[in-house]
């Protein structure tokens, strides 16, 4: 197939690399060197999509990351597709797939289009918000509806096969973009020796240079570039990142490069590489070279294909070799587009008319079109587009001096591409990501950066800098300014910059949107933003509707949303709210630019965090062995604990059974060794505890264990644990697992920042330990067999803990009991850990010793109504509602933490919501964890809730139910029944009774 | 983002080495058993959400453990001085 529009000769493409490529199903040829937009357009393919909401055929309108419509979906294979990339931004590869993103069935015969072209004025800005929020039930079926008509792209539905990376660095200078400006800083700042890191979205270096028929030192522009590129490849402390978009700009001058390595050689990367990579740079200083955008006039049907940016016209042109279309029209406000008009002359096509928004224009290139013989309309618009498909001629108009009305009769032309452009829209993206506010300069007829407090210089185009001799200077001018600043002030002298052509410009005019001979309400429709498609008309309702502020008007119209972020169109739809609300652009303000740039890959934002290293896994010294007798594994924080260890094929149910009754009836294991565990030591160790546990610590005598609350200054329960006297002035703390870096945090802010003169240290000891519990009647039988300890009933008394060897080696062994039988707790090294377990197994066989995990665990204690903190307790209930007035003193000297909260108002009520055990009426029946209960289950809905239930079970040991909850002013209601309605229409009647079902006077432990 | 000095360390480090802890300067009342409802309620639960300057506490979480002051500006996210624990701030916001 041939590339109609391809030129002879010219471009940066390299001819002798001939690549094929296919777009909605069909093959077309390139060059290495194209991108997806240039290849589509030297193919003569006109439409790449469908527009959002009135889906209106649409082309290509820029060659760069501000294209709006070109956004395709990529990838040959289901595993590799990437939705949302940019045509003008995706390299050639040989076998690339890509498919128009917006279309149904496809982008040419779309059944949409109908609603839009006979919908159009059913579809007023904010019709999704009027049309389809009623009756809100049937919100989802519109959503998926408006989601496949819109066509927002698609992730892969299959695991992506691809390797991501992050890198972090640090550097003196980050520059960003390697244009003019952006090369001459990075000149500078290599020289200085700086460490510098260079970016650039691009392919190749050299931004605007890559497209100029403009030149440097009297040579193509192009030449000094790759001399550039080669002297800065030299220097060590200098990293060049092409194709590597800095897509964030954050506190602290903290910048997000998305760098993408391998994108443009495959569809997936070569063996071993990594596809994409995050760069995560903390800058010393930073250099804006981000240039600027063309902004393209508003004028009616000005989305039909062949419709262009005049910069996007150079760049295909001479970057590219693609001249695309036969017979082209450009309207202008200014000198610079003229540029367009000349390439496309000189490629040997036909430039049908300039049409100049101001009534006498000056300057060299206009002289230069009109040495060529190309005719000039001046004080002339572009007033309206025909065409569907493509453009097929244009209607033009004279203008008023001040181009808001017309002075004249209408006049047809007949073209198929219209090239506008209303002057240049600074890239401020970047400079707004960090909160600054940019500021409306006139002269530059557009927002340039504002004040900021990063450490920021900017230089060139950002600024409203156009002329390439100036652009160079405030190059190399921010490069040694940021070189100073960060050290280097010295070295950053004597560069001398390349020779530029100096070009006569004449005043650009000040001109967005071009008058019909109609009222924008009825002139066809002119788009402003058209990715989302929003009109001039639509932003001229908005206002009407009473938005007045610009970011209502933008969440009102969708204006600069999405992936878009406004870059073609957020001036012009400013200017149009400015001009319909009788302000300037500068009263009216400008929305805000924020991150992404363009858009980035998941792959790249978590990079290898992803599967197996997603988050920390932590693992006790048996966790092989309980991996090969077939446990089952929960998450608790980031451990991995065993849940229940199934035999044969039994259900969970059949395991816990099976697990609660060995234990009670002989001899069940624990792995305990997540528990948290803090030492604690110091002079001061045990007036600490009394400040941080609601229970008295006085007294406790070295060899004895006691079981603490702990409250926030609320009154509210948040962590409890046994806590053991090793020695006068050392004491070892246990917390929940969960809890253990949150408890070991409270306690160090209230040393450090409240009571600094107390002596004490605390430091996390919990993986140091592997701690066992072995626990039921045989538990004395089983240890005896493997210790030197006396355990003898009374001289090894519940809750003390005693030194010895266990298994042969040096053991803590606390008898304290979580199940309520009798138990030893067995702390050793946690080297040592497996060797233990494996002995206790060896001895344990007779007593059928029985694995259990956290399963078995929460049923035993339900059993006993022992609280777990954080599934009993929610951070909204006092000791006293858990029933645990005994674990709180009221005669400590020091107001510990949670004493005074306990006191409030509300504390003391005596029917606040108490947790109580439940019984259900019928005893086989457990009650959902999380059910509300209530006084009448036949009271109108919404009933009167009186509390959830927290833990329930059911007790293979007891033969029902076990259930736990809160239930107001339940202390006082013991025997009283309450009911739980379901979901599913089942109500289950309770009594409520004492939460210790087993053994209430704790005979068991005691033995 | 931030880039954080730690008074403790000597060092800058990423934000992700520490936690925001809420306001400073608020000292535990001495005795809280005389404190009524109200003004235990105030220490309890009021903070300042000031638009400018903020003394915050912070926490080298995954350093040093240390706690320390910070003085923030909460519209530009500049770090004006961070300072210990028990120390007071030389930036302060103009009354």
């Amino acid at each position: 197939m041939s590339q109609k529009n391809r030129l002879a000769s010219g471009g940066r493409v390299d001819r002798a690399k001939a690549l094929n490529f296919s777009y909605n199903g069909r093959q077309y040829p390139g060059f290495e060197g194209d991108t997806v937009a240039s290849a589509l357009l030297a193919n003569g393919v006109d439409i790449v999509g469908r527009s959002f909401k009135y889906s209106r055929p649409r082309g290509i309108i820029a060659a760069g990351a501000e294209e709006p419509n070109a956004v395709l979906q990529v990838g040959s294979t289901e595993a590799t597709q990437v939705p949302n990339v940019r045509a003008t931004q995706q390299s050639l590869f040989n076998g690339l797939v890509c498919s128009a993103t917006n279309g149904w069935p496809n982008a040419d015969l779309d059944l949409m289009g109908y609603v839009g072209k006979v919908g159009g004025r059913m579809m007023p800005p904010g019709f999704y918000y009027k049309t389809f929020m009623y009756p809100q039930s049937l919100w989802e079926t519109y959503e998926k509806f408006i989601r496949k008509a819109a066509g927002l792209g698609r992730s892969s539905t299959e695991r992506d096969p691809d390797m991501y990376d992050k890198v972090n660095h640090h550097c003196d200078l980050m520059i960003v973009g390697a244009g003019p400006a952006g090369l001459a800083a990075a000149l500078v700042a290599a020289r200085s020796g700086a460490r510098v890191i260079l970016a650039d979205e691009q392919s190749e270096f050299g931004g605007s240079l890559l497209d100029t028929r403009e030149t440097l030192n009297g040579r193509p522009a192009a030449e000094w570039v790759a001399t550039v590129v080669a002297e800065l490849k030299q220097h060590p402390e200098v990293l060049l990142l092409p194709r590597s978009t800095v897509n964030g700009y954050h506190d602290h001058n903290f910048l997000t490069i998305h760098e993408r390595c391998t994108d443009h050689l495959g569809d997936q990367a070569p063996a071993g590489q990594v596809r994409q990579r995050m760069h995560r740079v903390r800058a010393n200083q930073v250099v804006l070279a981000t240039g600027a955008h063309e902004r393209p006039l508003v004028f009616g049907n000005n989305d039909v294909p062949g419709c262009m940016q005049a910069a996007a016209v150079s760049t295909y042109i001479n970057r590219y070799a693609v001249v695309p279309g036969k017979e082209l029209v450009l309207m202008t406000t200014n000198d610079h587009a003229y540029q367009a008009a000349l390439d496309w002359h000189d490629a040997g096509r036909k430039v049908v008319a300039i049409v100049d928004t101001r009534q006498n224009p000056k300057g060299d290139r206009i002289d230069a079109a009109r040495s060529r013989g190309l005719k000039i309309i001046a004080g002339s618009g572009v007033i309206e587009v025909q065409g569907s498909k493509r453009v097929t001629g244009v209607s033009i108009a004279p203008l008023n001096a001040a181009g808001d009305a017309l002075a004249g009769s209408v006049e047809r032309l007949s073209c198929d591409t219209v090239a506008s452009s209303g002057g240049w829209s600074p890239v401020i993206h970047l400079s707004c990501h960090t909160g600054s506010r940019p500021e409306w300069r006139d002269d530059v007829i557009g927002f340039v950066p504002g004040k900021t407090v990063q450490k920021q210089h900017c230089a060139g185009g950002i600024n409203g800098t156009y002329g390439l001799k100036a652009v160079l200077e405030e190059g190399a001018r921010a490069g040694a300014a940021a070189c100073e600043a960060a050290g280097f002030g010295d070295a950053a002298k004597g560069i001398s910059l390349p020779l530029a052509e100096k070009v006569r410009e004449g005043k650009a005019m000040a001109l967005f949107h071009i008058p019909h001979t109609k009222p924008t309400s009825r002139a066809p429709k002119q788009f402003v933003d058209y990715q989302n498609d929003v009109t001039a008309a639509g932003i001229e309702l908005a206002t009407r509707e009473g938005f007045e502020s610009i970011e209502h008007v933008k969440r009102y119209t969708a204006m600069g949303f999405g992936t878009d972020q406004g870059k073609l169109g957020n001036i012009n739809g400013m200017a149009v709210a400015a001009k319909s609300l009788n302000q300037t652009i500068p009263q009216t303000g400008t929305t805000i630019f924020r991150p992404n740039y363009t858009p980035v890959t998941f792959g790249a934002v978590a990079g290898r965090d992803c599967g197996a290293l997603f988050d920390v896994n932590r693992f006790s010294a048996m966790h092989k062995w309980h991996v090969a007798n077939g446990a089952l594994f929960e998450d608790v924080g980031q451990w991995k604990r065993p849940w229940y260890f199934p035999q044969g094929g039994e259900t969970m149910q059949q395991a816990l059974d099976r697990e609660c009754k060995a234990t009670r009836e002989s001899v069940g294991i624990l792995d305990a060794s997540t528990l948290g565990k803090i030492d604690i030591q110091g002079k001061d160790a045990r007036e600490f505890l009394a400040r941080v546990y609601t229970n008295a610590w006085a007294k406790l005598p070295v060899g004895k264990c006691r079981y603490g609350l702990m409250c926030g200054e609320d009154g509210m329960v948040f962590d409890d644990g046994v806590t053991s006297c090793l020695a006068d002035n050392h004491f070892l703390m246990t917390t929940t697992t969960g809890g253990a870096a949150r408890v070991l945090e409270w306690l160090e802010l209230y040393h450090q920042t409240e009571w600094p003169e107390l002596e004490v240290y605390f430091s996390s000891v919990t993986d140091h330990w592997a701690t066992m519990t072995i626990s039921g009647p045989n538990a004395r039988k089983l240890l005896s067999e493997l210790t030197d300890l006396d355990l003898d009933r009374d001289t090894f008394k519940f809750m003390d803990w005693r030194q010895g060897d266990v298994a042969g080696v040096p053991a803590r062994v606390f008898r304290i009991s979580f199940t309520g039988e009798l138990s030893y707790e067995i702390n050793v090294q946690a080297n040592y850990g497996l060797h233990v377990w494996e002995k206790l197994f060896e001895h344990g066989a007779k007593y059928n010793l029985t694995p259990y995990g956290t399963e078995t665990m929460h049923v035993l204690r339900a059993e006993k109504g022992f609280i777990i903190a954080g599934q009993d307790t929610d951070g909204s209930v006092t000791p006293i509602d858990l029933g645990m007035s005994w674990c709180v003193s009221n005669t400590k000297p020091f107001s510990y933490i949670g004493k005074r909260g306990m006191a409030r108002e509300d504390c003391v009520r005596t029917d606040r919501k108490h947790l109580v055990g439940l019984k259900t009426r019928d005893p086989k029946v457990v009650i959902p964890e999380g059910a509300q209960a209530v006084n009448d289950p036949k009271q109108p809905i919404p009933m009167t809730m009186l509390g959830h239930v927290t833990s329930s079970y059911y007790s293979a040991n007891l033969g029902h139910s076990v259930a736990m909850g809160f239930v107001r002013n339940g202390h006082n209601r013991m025997g009283e029944t309450v009911f739980y309605p379901l979901a599913d229409g089942r109500v289950i009647e309770a009594e409520i009774c004492n939460p210790v079902f087993l053994d209430p006077k704790g005979e068991r432990q005691n033995v | 983002m931030f880039y954080i000095y730690c008074p403790h360390c000597g060092e800058h480090r990423e934000e992700e080495e520490f936690h925001a802890k809420g306001q400073a300067h608020l000292a535990r009342p001495l005795d809280p058993d005389n404190c009524t409802d109200h003004e235990w309620g105030e220490y309890l639960y009021m903070r300042k959400n000031p638009r400018g300057l903020h003394h915050e506490i912070w926490i080298h979480a995954t350093g040093c453990r240390k706690f320390f002051n910070m003085t923030r500006d909460t519209v530009s996210y500049e770090i004006k001085e961070v300072y210990k624990i028990g120390e007071r701030p030389s930036v302060v916001a103009a009354s």
